[in-house]
């Protein structure tokens, strides 16, 4: 009791203190917060509110303007302005004064300043410069508070520009005392990695030491780096393995102070932030994989406790035992812990194991098998995001038996569902399933017909799109496509007749399209009543101009016999004056090609679906209005992004100091003159070195001063060709993809028959054995197998569009459901894979229990064997059975490991440096490797195929795809067999579509032994843009009209390599040397250099020596390109 | 290679930290605390907002506390009157973030002294340093309970006059908000 009178009366003073202050003199009723909140509480109606709102911010708005208010006032006010914002009314005029109270308060000011800045603004928010020198000055305080507050607001939001003006002094923060500086400079540099990546590229091994910390906050901070580097590039820190296994089993066994315990669980956090960076480390890697193996083993043996956060950990662990190289026992274990999940009654935890489950039945099948009535419950569960979540699972143990079931579920849950994410993601799972497992023609269409409906015009463009060239390029025979369109036709033609203005508008393109192509093969069907049909949509209400456009020129195909074209004139006579330019032009299309039978034939001949459309991309025939034009004055055009920018310079903050207007500074920035040099002139202000502008006399800076003439805002664009300015012409064709529609009017027009709800047990296991079919079988023939690559693809599934023999289709169709095939895919399958003798049983129970062993045995590949969906090539597209190869290391022992690939190389390449052969995948018959060339003007990938088997293999297939590489074939026809024991070479040709640091190039081969299955491996192959640079050479001249021109840029200061007098020119030797890049000139303390990226990207750099660094600015019309290849300078300057 | 700032405001192909924001907000539906970790426009955050407390509000209290909502996870958890609802990234681990949201109430409710929905209108302020303290950036800086205080009460510790105690801080009686202990219902978690 006495205590609470002392410190009743310590409190005293600040009682009487009439200054209401938040946080002291609490007594809220009498503070302005406590006033505002009580007064928003009496309040009933949202206008009341506004109003109280509005007088309160034109209060604070007073207050904060007038110069007599105090910092402590404004702290006050700052934290109802941040109510105010809270509530959702804006109090923009604050931010200023939120940075002010940051700068100018005391520490506990400042506190409430960075808070409301923090609150206020995000990083893009171009007030946030005002904050940089506050920070600066804060992290140099002696007063530890004030380096936290800077650091803390540092690691949420920092402009990314202005990181090297802090980074040192950030740096320098890893080596305080004080274990929560330590901290807080990991993360603050943590997040700078995240916006500018580049920039802290050089302290790597600082956060090696932050891993090393004595202190465990600081070493987990550091993890969070740790975790995002090892995810974009696991290759380069596979020797850290080691250590973070041994920091986790310190952890496990409980080795951290007490104070981490959370609910007696030791550092849970800790541990799954390992458990992620293990498993991606561990990810297709033996060897590292088998260090983690215990630690594993050890945590999901310590996770016993049945509280949620142990739950969480065990999560983290399957997914990383699933992740990494499989070992059969652990693979046991974490199937049981699922299980544990899945069966819980904790709704969470049961979400949670259904997560799980998605997440491993790409590897392993029969999990689901094992708790089929767990999911056949989870499917009606009240809560919609377990059934959302089942679904998922069940999208992804699709195969030709069970899509029907699943697909119905699927559609079921999509009537009910109003979220639009959902709705897309869905309809976009439904329309793939439909396309690769469709059991016939009315089924699919019929389930299209849903997707259309349902999915509105929100769903992704592509599904109409390749809906109609599935439609239009057809599969192997004639007559399936003929039944396929016929059944489209009559099934539009019914919906039509039927409430056409509820379908969506994409649907009625697709069903306009589709009639117009194919409404002739119903022969008993009239083109003017298809055309009557039509009129109807143009007289909907709701129908857009958009689908309008498409009836109209459906119409113009369909306009035949007297009946067609009288339809045909009154339409076109309706829409000739229609205000919308596109509609107006395709009724006078329609109004003359119906009077012109002949020209019709011409313009739009039947069947046309295929022939290939020339179109002059470059719009050359446009070349001499564009001149003409040109001479007569007209402004030449500029790119869009050009233009933007121009813009955008007008308003933005101008960043250049005016002292810099000295006739020096002029010349130095003048190759600049469109934009700013933010770095280069900040960056001198803020060393506060100003001398150093002195040190370039005019006689020592680029003479560009002839050059900038020429250069002025017009100058040399004007000769540019501006043929771009016509581009939007359109070329009428009918092949005009749907494009996004505004207005979504999603109805359901078409329902198929729903499902019994299932009620009893016996109805449940009903559908478990209809969803869960062909699962069993599936799992004992693909292995390893996602399960997309169920047996019996739809035989229609064509994307390549000129599709193969057919012969092979008939093949997987007797493949198929025959209870025998399981057994003999089983044989062959054990051929291949070595198996010995005992498992070579063919009974259907035993195969499906050895299929078991088999799989604990062989866990999954190196290599992931699949057939996957989509990009099949057209050889295996039919081949139900992707078959896992044994991938442990008892391979044939006579196999010659030291090949010498090298001497395969084709001769024409012999005379060009080649990147080290190294290897791609291989399995027990095929060992795939790759270089790459570097020629002048391309860059060769090299794929080496060695068969270690004895006998010949045949039709090899290598495919390769990349998203950031244009890749394609160089030498006629690609390998097609490889003899025994020799090696095949093919050769592509790369280039750069979209640069990143390191590009890769991913790659699928499959093959067909002589005896058994095909098979396939899939393979990545990775390497360094610098592969793709080349010198460009050029004039100063050109390089400055160049410059103008380009749009990305970046900038950064780089270490200068220390030679005197000579620095620059070493420097820029070394950059020549390593990265082939070409010196334009070099005079005085300023360097030009120029390179163009594969095929004839041009790159442009300027250095200038400024205070002992090389201040680097690149530029280039390529995207990117500046970013990668300033990482690239960074290191070959640290390297060297 | 990542994106520039510039280019991935646009396409947003940003880097983000795990957690992508946090709100707080009562079973009325008022927004009592928000952080946002991924840069995002006003217009944005009320959007979200408003269709994120709509949303978990129409939940039945038996129901799985994560949602899934535009390409998001939403993770959320009542306690009395008090939502705590946080965003991840599909892939991220759900029950951690739950226990996140636990951790922090655990924090509030030591610093308070029994925190209940009020203190955190009249202090909100006080919520966002130790949110700060705990998650920084979207990432848990600092997992231990003592330390995360103990880094509170330094920075509380400049404050010219302290010492005057919680209890006299707590708010006017009348007002119409729920008192409720934030940590009621599951007492056993107290430590």
């Amino acid at each position: 009791m006495s205590d609470v009178v002392e410190k009743t009366l310590t409190a005293l003073p600040s009682l009487l203190s009439l200054d209401s202050q938040p946080g002291s003199a609490k007594l809220s009723s009498t503070s302005k917060l406590g006033n505002l909140v009580r007064g928003i509480t009496e309040l009933t109606s949202k206008h009341e509110e506004e109003k109280l709102i509005q007088r309160e911010l034109a209060s604070i708005k007073e207050q904060v303007s007038s110069p007599n208010t105090s910092m402590r006032q404004m702290k006050e006010l700052m934290v109802r302005a941040i109510y105010c914002e809270m509530l959702g009314y804006e109090a923009s005029f604050s931010y200023i004064h939120a940075i002010k109270l940051a700068q100018q308060g005391t520490a506990l000011e400042k506190r409430v300043g960075y808070l409301a800045v923090s609150l206020f603004l995000n990083e893009s928010h171009e007030l946030l410069l005002l904050l940089v020198n506050t920070v600066l000055k804060d992290l140099q305080s002696t007063n530890l508070i004030e380096v936290c507050m800077a650091l803390t607001v540092v690691s949420q939001m920092f402009p990314k520009d202005m990181i090297p003006a802090i980074l040192p002094l950030v740096e320098e923060k890893l080596n305080h005392q004080k274990e929560i500086i330590r901290r807080k400079a990991v993360l603050a540099l943590y997040k700078f990695y995240l916006i500018a990546p580049n920039q802290v590229q050089h302290i790597h091994n600082k956060f090696r030491k932050a891993l090393c910390d004595k202190d465990p906050g600081v070493m987990t901070a550091s993890l969070h780096i740790y975790l995002q580097m090892i995810q974009e590039n696991p290759e380069g820190y596979k020797d850290l393995t080691a250590s973070f296994v041994t920091i986790l089993k310190q952890v496990v066994g409980g080795k951290l102070p007490m104070d981490f315990n959370y609910h007696s669980v030791p550092a849970p956090w800790l541990q799954i932030q390992l458990l992620r960076i293990l498993s991606a480390l561990g990810k297709n890697d033996q060897s590292t994989s088998e260090i983690m193996y215990d630690v594993l083993d050890e945590s999901l043996r310590r996770a016993e406790m049945n509280h949620n956060i142990t739950y969480a950990i065990l999560y983290e662990c399957v997914k990383c035992i699933y992740t990494i190289h499989p070992k059969s026992d652990l693979l046991e274990k974490a199937a049981k812990c699922i299980g544990n999940f899945v069966l819980s009654p904790k709704i969470n935890l049961k979400y949670l194991g259904l997560k799980a489950l998605t997440y491993v039945v790409q590897q392993d099948p029969k999990l689901a098998l094992q708790h089929q009535m767990t999911i056949i419950e989870c499917l009606d569960h009240p809560d919609l995001i377990i059934k959302r979540e089942t679904l998922e699972l069940l999208f992804r143990i699709t195969n030709a038996q069970n899509v029907t079931v699943i697909v119905e579920k699927m559609l079921d849950f999509l009537r009910v569902s109003t979220d639009d994410y959902t709705t897309i993601d869905l309809v976009g799972k439904v329309a793939e399933l439909a396309e690769k497992y469709a059991p016939d023609n009315e089924w699919f269409i019929e389930t299209m017909n849903t997707v259309f409906s349902v999915g509105g015009d929100m769903m992704q463009p592509d599904i109409p799109n390749s809906f109609l060239k599935l439609l239009s390029e057809g599969f192997d025979s004639v007559e399936e496509d003929r039944k396929l369109r016929l059944f489209a036709v009559d099934s539009y033609v019914s919906l039509l007749q039927g409430e056409p203005g509820k379908l969506p508008q994409r649907f009625l393109q697709v069903i306009s399209w589709v009639l117009g192509e194919y409404s002739h093969l119903r022969a008993e069907l009239q083109p003017s009543t298809v055309m009557r049909l039509l009129s109807k949509l143009l007289d909907t209400k709701n129908t857009s101009s958009e689908t309008k456009t498409w009836v109209l020129m459906t119409m113009t195909k369909l306009c035949e016999g007297a009946a067609g074209v009288s339809v045909a004139q009154e339409v076109s006579e309706a829409y000739s004056s229609s205000l919308d330019t596109v509609l107006r032009q395709r009724a006078q299309e329609l109004q003359h090609l119906s009077q012109d039978s002949e020209l019709r034939a011409r313009v739009v001949p039947r069947d046309a679906g295929l022939e290939p459309l020339e179109v002059d991309s470059s719009l050359s025939f446009l070349d001499g209005f564009v001149s003409e034009a040109l001479a007569a004055g007209a402004a030449p055009y500029k790119p869009p992004h050009q233009r933007q920018e121009e813009l955008a310079q007008a308003k933005a903050l101008s960043l250049e100091p005016y002292g810099l207007s000295l006739p020096i500074s002029i010349s130095s920035c003048s190759i600049a003159d469109r934009q700013s040099p933010t770095l280069l002139s900040m960056s001198s202000g803020l060393s506060g070195d100003s001398t150093d502008l002195s040190h370039k006399g005019g006689s020592t800076t680029l003479k560009l001063d002839g050059v900038k003439r020429v250069w002025g805002k017009e100058g040399y664009l004007a000769q540019r060709e501006p043929v771009e300015e016509t581009a939007q012409v359109e070329v009428p064709s009918p092949f005009r993809s749907p494009s996004q529609q505004a207005e979504a009017d999603s109805s359901h027009s078409q329902t198929p028959t729903p499902v019994p709800t299932p009620e009893p047990t016996q109805e449940r296991q009903q559908l478990a054995s209809s969803l869960f079919v062909g699962l069993s079988s599936q799992s004992s023939v693909c292995l390893m197998g996602k399960s997309e690559s169920a047996p019996q693809r739809f035989k229609r599934k064509a994307k390549s569009p000129s599709s193969s023999s057919g012969a092979s289709e008939q093949i997987s169709n007797s493949l198929v459901s025959a209870p025998s095939t399981v057994d003999n895919l089983l044989c062959d399958n054990l051929l291949d894979a070595n198996i010995s003798s005992e498992l070579a049983v063919s009974s259907p129970t035993q195969t499906s229990r050895l299929s078991q062993s088999l799989t604990t045995a062989n866990g999954t590949c190196d290599v992931e064997l699949t057939n996957t969906k989509g990009s099949n090539p057209s050889l295996i597209r039919d081949i139900s059975v992707a078959v896992a190869a044994d991938s442990t290391p008892h391979e044939d022992p006579d196999k010659p490991k030291d090949l010498c690939l090298s001497s395969h190389l084709p001769a024409e390449l012999s005379g060009f440096s080649h990147s080290e052969i190294t290897p791609l995948c291989s399995n027990q018959s095929l060992d795939l490797s790759a270089c790459h060339v570097q020629q002048k003007d391309s860059l060769v990938l090299v794929v080496f195929i060695y068969n270690s088997s004895y006998s010949d293999i045949q039709q090899i297939l290598l495919e390769l795809d990349s998203d950031d590489l244009e890749v394609s074939g160089v030498c006629g026809s690609p390998v097609q067999e490889v003899g025994s024991q020799s090696v095949a070479v093919c050769q592509y040709s790369l280039s750069v579509k979209r640069p990143s640091v390191h590009v890769e190039v991913g790659g699928m081969v499959s093959y067909q032994l002589p005896v058994g299955t095909p098979q396939s491996a899939q393979f990545s192959y990775r390497l360094p843009l610098t592969s793709f640079i080349r010198p460009l050479t050029l004039s100063t001249e050109e390089y400055g009209t160049m410059w103008l021109a380009f749009s990305h840029d970046t900038k950064q200061n780089l270490t200068l390599i220390n030679a005197g007098h000579e620095s620059l020119a070493a420097t820029l030797n070394v950059l020549k040397k390593k990265l082939q890049l070409h010196i334009v000139e070099i005079i005085g303390l300023e360097g030009i250099v120029a390179c163009r990226l594969l095929q004839d990207q041009p790159c442009l750099m300027h250095c200038r020596v400024h205070a002992g660094t090389l201040a680097v600015w690149l530029r280039s019309p390529v995207p990117d390109l500046p970013d990668c290849l300033m990482y690239y300078c960074q290191r070959a300057l640290q390297e060297h | 290679m990542r994106n520039t700032v510039s280019t991935s405001l646009t396409n947003q192909k940003l880097q983000c930290p795990t957690m992508q924001f946090m709100l707080l907000f009562s079973r009325q539906g008022k927004l009592r605390l928000q952080k946002w970790y991924v840069p995002l426009s006003d217009k944005e955050k009320k959007k979200i907002t408003r269709e994120l407390v709509q949303t978990v509000l129409a939940r039945k209290p038996k129901m799985c506390s994560f949602l899934e909502w535009r390409d998001l996870k939403i993770v959320y958890k009542r306690y009395a009157s008090l939502y705590f609802c946080c965003a991840i990234e599909d892939q991220d681990n759900e029950l951690i973030t739950l226990e996140i949201i636990h951790r922090y109430v655990e924090l509030l409710d030591k610093y308070f002294g029994s925190v209940c929905e009020l203190d955190i209108i009249f202090n909100f302020e006080k919520a966002y340093f130790i949110l700060d303290e705990f998650l920084l950036g979207g990432e848990a800086q600092e997992t231990s309970k003592k330390n995360v205080l103990k880094a509170i009460e330094q920075a509380d510790l400049l404050q010219e006059i302290r010492g005057v105690p919680l209890y006299l801080q707590k708010p006017p009686e009348d007002l119409q908000v729920s008192r409720e202990d934030l940590l009621s219902n599951t007492t056993n978690n107290r430590t």
